[in-house]
């Protein structure tokens, strides 16, 4: 521990006073103005547990219906609320549960603190009940991890735990603590963690690399940016929109990058990847420049790397150092926080404008609107589709509420045609892509920014991997707006099927329960939607709703998601709809 | 494709149990052969030299490199070609004690600069240091004796450019120990 103490930097809060190590677990999470905590409790963790009845006017516990809604709660809390989502869990099978929540956490970029009890100290590695090693468990997805084994150490070690999560590229932080430390006494002083020497979260501005990323821009003709979530994380939303009407460049975003821009900017090309926009992917190989900001050319995104934007340079602003030239060569990397290296972009950028090129997408639109977006938003079969559910949503929403989506092809139709006027409003699982993400982020997304209506966007298959969790929202009382849309089947896999291996469906038609009864037996209205007469005020009464509603849609079931970018094809061979003779691979 | 090339790792880390397993996980994820591998203290307290061999493109350790950088206690970490190294590694030999009573062992012994440790009643035990391909010129020459048991090191190294770890400590944090 010594080690640890040395090496800080910290602000003194308080001093010395005696406490158990469970109290001071709750002191410290007062300290570091945590509003809520995800949990869920067993022997482990008792202590703690019983320290938190004295707490509760102070620090509000979210009781989810399994640890792993606990830790997507806690995401969904911290992307809505760019705070630290902290999440208790107990030893073994709790600590295990949180597994893909915190797996989640580290891909998307996400600062989580997780506590989690374990067998006290003098039992470790003697296969005692409960006990697993969850350090070696979650050591690959966490950003950092620590086990406790005496209250000592606990107060240096959460306050590390806390500037490790949010400090730099944020993610997730597990701290195990034995029952010992959480039941000895420690003396009780809380300095806040400002940094340590092994550990430079954000790397300084090189002005020479931006002054190069300037020029490049300056020259270009054709400049093409991509939006990231990195500039959400640095809060840098009004920095990049400066930049982009300055220099008058066409924009995309990544998934995480999503509404990042508001949707009706006039820069606003879309969404990029897979089943992203038509222009974006096509153009990403015609343009002479590409700006990529807080992003890592994700390979959904990218495609086929050997045919990625081969005639562009690329600047690439990021805060990862181990992002550039990880997927994609940067001709001009810039490494900082976004929000910094644009406001020092912006003066050296000149004032530009590129009509010609921005006519392209313009074009490109035009045409995605006639084969795409039209038939997904106004469809001419009977069947309803989830586009048109998403017409009426954008509607009642007017833009303005947080849109939580689950995986699969609603999960693309949302993030295509949800509006947004307000930054961190979409929250969805990007990097790990789990199902059953959304129905949990939805609570943490409300409780981050009450003041939005949430919109949670689900698929008959997702909503069921933690469908529990309408538990929670019925004791807690907090207000969800779900949507499941429902094609009995398990939409994505089957449309890869349908595509790319001879409509064999293996294991991807469902039979569901009756989700309307089943809302109703937690208490919560709800009512589904067969036909598209009922659609409009069916959405409405669910947007209308001071509580909680389930809305249940019955869409076409074997609708396919496009355009779409065919694994293993370049960006620029994105097809807008299904050939009439589509090899099969 | 490029070629495989023999690249030596340093990490230096921050000392704490578990760190060893970060590092070699972030071989192992990417599928990176670890050759040898040796650990100590370095010229600072408190951190720790990893000393790392492998067989790589050059491209894939460039890249693992930042990615062990990434890790939180890592202060920093280098790659080297064979070139940029003054590097050592270490052999023992047990080898029957009749072979040095019979006298065939003392001229290699000379041959090839390598010193008895200890002699006991049966066996002898010799020690090599020096370049891994000395080590094995030495181990074909006692093959024959027979070789009762081998053991050897990691490469131990140091690179020439001159490197001060403590250069790369995070300047905005004051050095000086926090009481608490
Ligand atoms: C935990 C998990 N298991 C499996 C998958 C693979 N997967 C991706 S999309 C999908 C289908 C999702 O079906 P549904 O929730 O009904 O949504 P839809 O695609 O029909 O909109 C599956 C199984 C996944 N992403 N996550």
């Amino acid at each position: 521990m010594g080690q640890l103490i040395q090496e800080e930097q910290s602000q003194l809060i308080d001093t010395g006073i005696k406490m158990s190590g469970a109290r001071a677990v709750l002191e410290i999470l007062l300290r570091e103005e945590v509003e809520y905590i995800f949990g869920y409790p067993g022997g482990a963790i008792m202590p703690i547990y019983d320290e938190l009845m004295d707490y509760q006017d102070r620090l509000k516990h979210i009781l989810t219906r399994h640890e792993q809604g606990a830790t997507h709660a806690a995401q969904g809390y911290a992307r809505t609320s760019g705070k630290v989502g902290v999440c208790f869990a107990t030893s073994g099978p709790g600590a295990t549960n949180l597994i893909t929540g915190i797996a989640d956490a580290q891909i998307d970029s996400t600062p989580l603190v997780c506590i989690t009890g374990q067998v006290s100290a003098h039992l470790l590695g003697t296969d005692a009940f409960q006990e697993t090693n969850i350090i070696g468990i979650s050591m690959p997805v966490t950003k950092w991890n620590y086990q406790v084994t005496s209250a000592d150490e606990i107060p240096e070690v959460l306050a590390k735990a806390f500037y490790i999560a949010q400090s730099g590229r944020p993610g997730p932080v597990l701290i195990d603590i034995t029952k010992n430390a959480q039941f000895d006494t420690c003396n009780f002083q809380y300095k806040k963690c400002l940094g340590f020497r092994s550990y430079i979260p954000v790397p300084s501005i090189n002005d020479l690399q931006v002054k190069q990323a300037a020029e490049a821009i300056n020259r270009s003709k054709k400049p093409l940016l991509l939006l990231g979530q990195g500039v959400l994380l640095a809060n840098a939303e009004s920095e990049l929109k400066h930049l982009i009407e300055k220099a008058d460049i066409p924009t995309a975003w990544t998934i995480l990058g999503l509404s990042g821009l508001e949707s009706d900017h006039p820069l606003n090309m879309g969404m990029l990847g897979m089943h992203g926009n038509y222009g974006p992917n096509l153009l990403t190989n015609e343009c002479d420049l590409l700006i990529a900001v807080g992003m890592r050319f994700d390979d959904r995104v990218t495609g086929n790397l050997d045919h990625y934007a081969k005639q562009a340079e690329v600047v690439h602003i990021e805060i990862d150092p181990a992002e550039i030239n990880k997927n994609v060569h940067a001709d001009y990397p810039v490494l900082g926080d976004a929000k910094a290296v644009l406001e020092k972009l912006i003066p050296l950028v000149d004032q530009n404008d590129h009509n010609d090129w921005k006519e392209r997408f313009k074009r490109c639109r035009q045409e995605e609107q006639k084969k795409v977006i039209e038939k997904a938003m106004n469809p001419t079969s009977d069947q309803l589709s989830m586009g048109e559910v998403m017409k009426w949503i954008n509607q009642y929403s007017g833009g303005e509420a947080i849109v939580v989506t689950d995986v699969g092809q609603h999960q693309m139709v949302a993030c295509r045609y949800a509006q947004f006027r307000q930054s961190k409003s979409s929250i969805t699982s990007g990097g790990l892509g789990t199902m059953g993400f959304c129905l949990p982020a939805a609570i943490g997304a409300k409780l981050g920014s009450p003041d939005q209506e949430v919109v949670a966007i689900i698929g008959d298959g997702g909503v069921q991997m933690t469908i529990q969790e309408l538990g929670t929202i019925m004791q807690c009382e907090i207000p969800i707006k779900v949507v499941i849309l429902n094609n009995e089947f398990l939409g994505m896999v089957r449309q890869w099927q349908e595509l790319f291996f001879d409509k064999r469906y293996s294991a991807t038609e469902m039979m569901n329960p009756d989700f309307v009864k089943l809302a109703q037996a937690y208490n919560i209205q709800s009512e589904r939607v067969l036909e598209r007469d009922t659609l409009d005020a069916a959405v409405h009464r669910l947007m209308s709703s001071k509580e909680s509603y389930v809305l249940e849609v019955m869409v076409a079931k074997e609708n396919n998601v496009f355009p779409m970018v065919p694994t293993g094809a370049s960006v620029s061979d994105i097809i807008l709809e299904k050939p009439n003779n589509y090899e099969s691979k | 494709m490029s070629l495989n090339k023999s690249l030596t790792i340093s990490v230096f880390s921050e000392s704490r149990a578990g760190i060893l397993h970060k590092i070699t996980t972030a071989f192992s994820r990417r599928k990176i052969n670890i050759i040898s591998l040796t650990v100590s203290e370095c010229e600072v307290e408190g951190v720790f030299r990893y000393t790392i061999e492998v067989e790589e493109q050059e491209d894939s350790i460039r890249k693992l490199v930042l990615q062990l950088e990434k890790q939180v206690e890592v202060i920093k970490a280098f790659y080297h070609y064979e070139n940029e190294l003054v590097s050592q590694e270490i052999a023992l030999f047990k080898i029957p004690i009749s072979a040095i009573a019979a006298g065939k062992a003392e001229k290699i012994l000379r041959e090839h600069n390598a010193r008895v440790l200890t002699l006991e009643a049966d066996y002898a035990v010799i020690e090599k240091t020096g370049y891994r391909r000395e080590i094995m010129a030495l181990y074909q020459e006692l093959e024959s004796m027979p070789i009762l048991e081998y053991a050897s090191s990691g490469k131990v190294a140091i690179s020439k450019p001159e490197t001060d770890i403590r250069s790369y400590f995070n300047k905005s944090v004051p050095q000086h120990a926090v009481i608490s």
